[in-house]
Formats: C-alpha cells, structure tokens, sequence
C-alpha cells in the first residue's frame, strides 16, 4: 500500500501572450517561488524536482532541465523531465507524487512550463518526421475531424460548443492568473469569430501562453508542518494508448475511460458527477467538454452535450468544469495539465478565490495528450484517504 | 526499506555506427518483441521509456514508439525526456507503490540521422552558452583538460581506457567493432578522435520484476540494492570540472561500495577516469567488460544498457555485486547511480 500524499504548495505564475521580461529560468522560479511561499518552505526543504514540460522544439532547447537546475534550486538534488505530450503537466505531478508514495522522498518540488512566445508551438506541432506525411496543421487540424465524428454520432447541435467557450471565458474573468480575460464575452462574440478548423471557430480554441504551474507535494508527516490545509491525492492514473491503430476510438478513447475506471476506483467513487464537487477537464477546444463528459463517465453516451445545454458544468450547475476558465482560458502547452491538477487542488484546499466552488472537497484533475492517447488524472480530497 | 525489485530480462540491438535506413521505431520493435517473448509477458504493470525528440528533429519521438510496443489494450505508461536509466527509475519508483509487479523500460536513439555534437548544442543554456556554438566534444575537452591537470593524468593514460574499451567491444556482439587506437590527430586537443564515444544507432529495453515476481521470471534476478541520481549546476564555470561530485553523492546514497563490475556511462576517455575516483572504484573493479559507451553509445538507450550490462552479469553468475551508472547533460552534469546484486533479497 503506497504512502499518503499532500499537496502543500501551490504556485502559478499570470498566463500571458509574451512574458518578455523574463527568461524560461525567471519564468520558472516565479512559480516555484509561489509554491515554496505557499508551504511555508525555503528550497533547501526539498528532496527533489520533477520538472515537465511538452516538446522541445516549443521553445528550440534540447533536455532544458540541465540549464534550468540553477533556477530550480535543484544542484545537489534529483532532477527527472517527464514528457507525455500535451497530458505532461499532469503526469509530472503524478511522477512527483509517486516519489512521495514510493516512500523515497518527504517533500519534491513539481513544476510545468511553457514558454510558447520563444517558439512557434503551431509549427512545432506541424513539423513531421521524414517517414510520414503531415496532413494537418497544429492541433486543431488534427482534432477537427474527430470532434466532427462526436456531433454526428451524439446529434449534438452546433452551438454547444460555443456554450462552452462562453462558460469557460466567464470564469477566467474570476481567476487572476487566466491569460484571456473577455468581458462580455457572449455566443455573439465567439460565433462572429473566424471558422479555423471546422467546426472550431477562433474563439472555440485555446491561445498560446508563456506561464508556468508549481506544487509543493509532501508525505504525511511533511504535511503535518504545513501552515494551510493541505490537499490529499486520492488516486492516480496514467493510460497511453496508440496512434495508429484501426481499433481505436478517436471520440471517446478507451484509454481515458479506463484511467477514469481506475481513478475513481482508487478513490472509491461509483458515480462521479455526484461525488465529485468540480473537475478541472483538458478541454483546448470547446467541443472537448461534452465529448469528456462521456469519456469520464459523467453521462452516458451521446448525453454530453445536454448537461452542457442544461448548465451542469457552469458554476451555479451540479459539477462545476473548468472553474478556472481552463485551458480555454489560459494555455502555456506543457504546464496546462499541471494547472488542472494544481486548480483541482485548491478547490480542495478552499484557496480557489473568487472562483472557488463553495464547500468542494473532492475534485478531479485531467489531462490528455498526443492524438487524445495520453491520459493523466487524479483526484484530491480535503480528507486523508 | 524498499520493496525488493530485480532487474529480470534485458535485450539490446547490435548496434550500428551509421545510417541503416531504418527509422528509430523499426530498430526499436524487435528489441521490444525479443523481450517480451523472452520474458513470456504481452502486458506489463507499467511502461516507461526515454528518448529524445532533437534526434529525430521532430517532435513526439515517443509517440510512434507507443505504436510499436502494442500498446492495446491500453497500458499505464509514461516517458522521459532523457536517458532510460531515468526512466528505469522512474518504474523502479513506481514499483515501489506495491500495487504492481513488473515494468518494462525502453530507449531509442537514432544519432546518425543528424550532427549529434550540434545538437547537444542545443542542450545548452539557450541564452549564454548555446549562441556561442560550443559543441559538446569541445565542452568535453575543456573538462578534459581540468581533469588532466589537477591529476597529472597524460594523453597515454585517456589513450589506455580507449584501447581497453574498444578490445572488450570486439568481444561484444552487440557493440561496434572498433579498430585499435591509434594516431597523433586531435579532435578538439586534448581528446583525440578515439577518446570520443562514436556515433551510434541502437535501442534496448530491460523489465524489472518486484519480489516472488522477480524470482518466477529470472533463475538469478539481478536485485536494485540502491539507486540514486544527482545534478550539478549547469554552468561549466561553477562546479569543478575536473571532479564529479553528483556521481559521488549519488554512488554514496546508492551504496556503491565492493563493486565487482562497474558498467560506467563514460562517454568520453577521461570521464571514465572521473567516474572511477567519484565513485571510488579501485583496481579490482573491472570497468566495462561490455566495452562501454567508447564502443557503441546509442543515445537515450546507453545509460539503460549500462545497467543491462551489469546486470547480465549477475545473470550469468559471473558476478554477484555491479553497478550500473548513467549520465546526462554536459560534462557529467547529471548522474545516476543503481547498484545490482545477485543475493537473495525479500
């Protein structure tokens, strides 16, 4: 049985088009800076980091921990970078949070970044290797079809995906750190706005952010010292399925459905919409949310998009997603599913501001990554598991 | 005290000093298939691997591995950017939870299909040291020189571990067959052509296995008794170069003490000689029977195949007390450290 697990420490830095007036290194620290504030801690407390971020062309440099150890106060110390694609942020904290489960270390620094205005994350996405042909351009020429594939197979009509891009931006008007802030964003505003990839309109997309996400996770005994009340991992869960494969089912992925069964089997949980108070959901495109609905078990199939239409997910609604604004809202590549664990938690911890949802204890973090093959979630509680 | 885990299987391409025609994923598959028939497993609790997207010059490397491996129904899987042997830590980690028994890890590398020592330019700190186009052999040789002179180790005594490498990497199947040492040229002074591990292409894939598990799967597991990692600051100007102190820390914390054979990531002549007096390895230690890095270094996969290497050798009873080190980063900036033994433990 593994150890317990607390988060202790949660730092974000504000998600911003260009951050010019830092380097990766300064934009890093910022966030690791909050974090270590947050518990109360120097960088001499911690054991060791885990830092992730998405590939390396975003930004054009190679393995770029080995630069960064300085900033991450991590000389002396254990460094790893895990690299999932777009679900890395998520599974950098559940790696750091492993190294607190496995009983190697008391307290490990997590940090996930993005830097995108160093590089060009859409032609990054494009570029292909010389073996196979890109069809597609960015991440939105990939997932277009697919979403396509969702509104015939559920009859979903087509301004559901313009609800959620509304939903999604009023909340991040809440959020200090969210990168686009709207207001009056309204179905008008996001249905005037140019079609990119069909159906995904301009404003039904997630921006490119510069931004970085820290946690401060620590053992059960690490956790007793810590000044605020901590966040408990209640269970952790990584799928990859592949790319290519004539089995697969692009809308609604197995491996998402089977990283869901095995989160909310370790944290006890038989119907999730009830039990769960919030979710923090990668949705990068609008139409993401009712087709995760389905995949994480929420609703049953084809019923996505009516709890959507219903207001389920909006912040008065019975599970509240994405009340952050998402990534929607802000989307710094590499850090955007360590955002959605690092929100989840303080949800749990009460510490979510102005767009906190009133007496959340339990919420799920989620992210996914490559051609929606990589999955990374977990769960966390204001109670020890 | 952790969970007792056992390196159990390993497997390895003959690795290749040039261009092949294969893409990184077909040298990788029949690593993937020879492991798995040869451990009777299809599915493994977890999965991790390292590689390195500026190899390929396009990124999700690992992504196309996925495919390859048969990844259906799908697995609990994860990757690092960087050696395996992190990725082999990560699983060992994993492991460690309880609620798994096995783990297979893998690294790929496909270093021909680019300039290998440009691209680990860009490795370097982006805003100082990247702009100035040093490469990685010119950054070896400065720590080279440090070494030398705080030593008084002469060309001769780098010249010595080349020709040893390469000797046992004749005897090794699955390393490159290179020619005896010889000739006055410089690379980047003072390393010389043969002190420079040589381009390669290759993959390899180990299974580790947790307690009654280990034992089922390998007639004599090869037990982890100790594994840790370090880094150093990046910047060549702040640590001594010439002294390996995150390999110390990390073989001190790994308890990487009686080593019989020691499999060393010494990618260059002189870190062997670094790597030796951190880790505190003396004469009855045999370093690299396997012929090391210097005879066949596929990036991403040669920091896993250094603790393969030791760990066959417990395999084969040949020996009962190795170690397994891998590096990562300029001038040895990151270590890792995992001491194997064929004792019984559990």
């Amino acid at each position: 049985m593994a150890n317990r697990c607390a988060i202790i420490g949660v730092g974000q830095t504000a998600y911003k088009t260009k951050r010019l007036d830092v380097s990766m290194a300064g934009l890093l620290r910022e966030a690791a800076r909050r974090a270590l504030e947050d518990a109360q801690l120097t960088w001499k407390d911690i054991d060791a980091v885990v830092v992730g971020k998405a590939p390396d062309l975003f930004e054009g440099v190679m393995m770029p921990e080995t630069f960064l150890a300085e900033a991450l106060g991590a000389a002396g110390k254990p460094v790893m970078r895990v690299h999932t694609a777009g679900s890395v942020g998520g599974s950098t904290a559940i790696v750091a949070a492993g190294l607190i489960q496995g009983g190697v270390h008391d307290r490990v620094l997590t940090i996930a970044w993005e830097k995108q205005s160093e590089s060009n994350a859409t032609w990054a996405l494009t570029v292909n290797s010389p073996f196979t042909t890109s069809l597609v351009v960015g991440a939105g020429g990939y997932f277009a079809p697919h979403i396509r594939a969702y509104m015939r197979r559920s009859g979903a009509p087509d301004h559901i995906g313009t609800l959620v891009a509304v939903k999604d931006r009023q909340n991040a008007l809440k959020n200090p750190w969210a990168h686009l802030k709207i207001p009056g964003i309204s179905r008008e505003m996001v249905e005037s706005t140019p079609m990119l990839w069909e159906p995904i309109r301009y404003l039904e997309t997630c921006p490119s952010s510069d931004g970085a996400c820290a946690m401060v996770l620590a053992s059960e005994d690490a956790a007793k010292k810590a000044p605020a009340p901590p966040a408990w991992v209640h269970g952790t869960a990584m799928r990859s399925e592949p790319m290519q494969f004539a089995g697969r089912d692009t809308v609604s992925p197995q491996g998402g459905k089977d990283a869901a069964a095995d989160v909310y089997r370790q944290a006890g949980i038989s119907d999730p919409r009830r039990e769960l108070d919030c979710a923090e959901v990668y949705v990068p495109f609008s139409w993401y949310e009712p087709m995760w609905l389905e995949n994480l078990g929420f609703c049953g199939e084809s019923e996505g998009w009516k709890l959507t239409e219903a207001g389920a997910t909006a912040m008065d609604g019975d599970i509240p997603w994405n009340p952050s604004g998402g990534v929607l809202s802000s989307n710094p590549i590499g850090a955007s599913g360590m955002i959605r664990f690092a929100e989840a938690a303080l949800q749990v911890r009460g510490q979510a501001g102005e767009h906190q949802v009133d007496g959340a204890r339990r919420a799920l973090g989620h992210a996914y990554g490559g051609g929606a093959q990589f999955f990374a979630m977990w769960i966390v509680g204001s109670d020890k598991p | 005290m952790p969970r007792p885990v056992a390196v159990v299987a390993f497997a390895q391409t003959e690795h290749s000093g040039e261009d092949r025609g294969m893409a990184e994923i077909e040298i990788l598959a029949p690593v993937i298939t020879e492991i798995k028939e040869r451990t009777g497993q299809k599915q493994f609790g977890f999965t991790c691997s390292g590689s390195c997207d500026y190899l390929a010059g396009a990124p999700f490397a690992f992504v196309s591995a996925l495919d390859a491996i048969g990844a259906w129904p799908p697995i609990s899987e994860s990757h690092v950017e960087m050696d395996a042997a992190w990725a082999l830590y990560e699983a060992w980690v994993k492991l460690q939870h309880g609620d798994i028994d096995t783990a297979l890890v893998y690294g790929f590398g496909k270093s021909s299909q680019g300039n290998l020592r440009a691209v680990l330019t860009q490795q370097l700190d982006p805003y100082h040291l990247a702009p100035l186009g040093i490469d990685a052999v010119s950054l070896a040789a400065l720590q080279a020189r440090a070494y030398m002179e705080r030593s008084g180790a002469k060309e001769d005594d780098l010249r010595a571990v080349a020709a040893r490498s390469r000797e046992a990497g004749r005897g090794n199947p699955f390393a490159l067959h290179l020619p005896e040492p010889e000739g006055d040229d410089y690379d980047v002074a003072p390393l010389h052509p043969y002190d420079v591990a040589p381009v390669t292409d290759g993959a390899a894939a180990i299974v580790l296995a947790a307690g009654d598990r280990a034992r089922d799967m390998c007639e004599r597991p090869a037990w982890i008794t100790g594994i840790d990692h370090r880094t150093e600051p990046h910047a060549p100007g702040v640590r001594d170069l010439s002294r390996s102190d995150s390999a110390r820390v990390a073989g001190e914390r790994a308890g990487a003490t009686g080593i019989e054979v020691a499999e060393l990531h010494a990618q260059y002549t002189h870190e062997e000689l670094i790597l030796r007096e951190a880790l505190g390895l003396g004469e009855d230690t045999a370093v690299n029977p396997s012929g090391g890095p210097l005879s066949a270094n596929p990036m991403m996969a040669a920091g896993l195949i250094r603790i393969g290497e030791a760990a066959a050798r417990v395999h084969d009873g040949s020996a009962s007390r190795v170690l397994g080190h891998a590096s990562s980063g300029p001038c040895l900036q990151q270590n890792l450290v995992c001491v194997l033994s064929g004792e019984n433990h559990g």
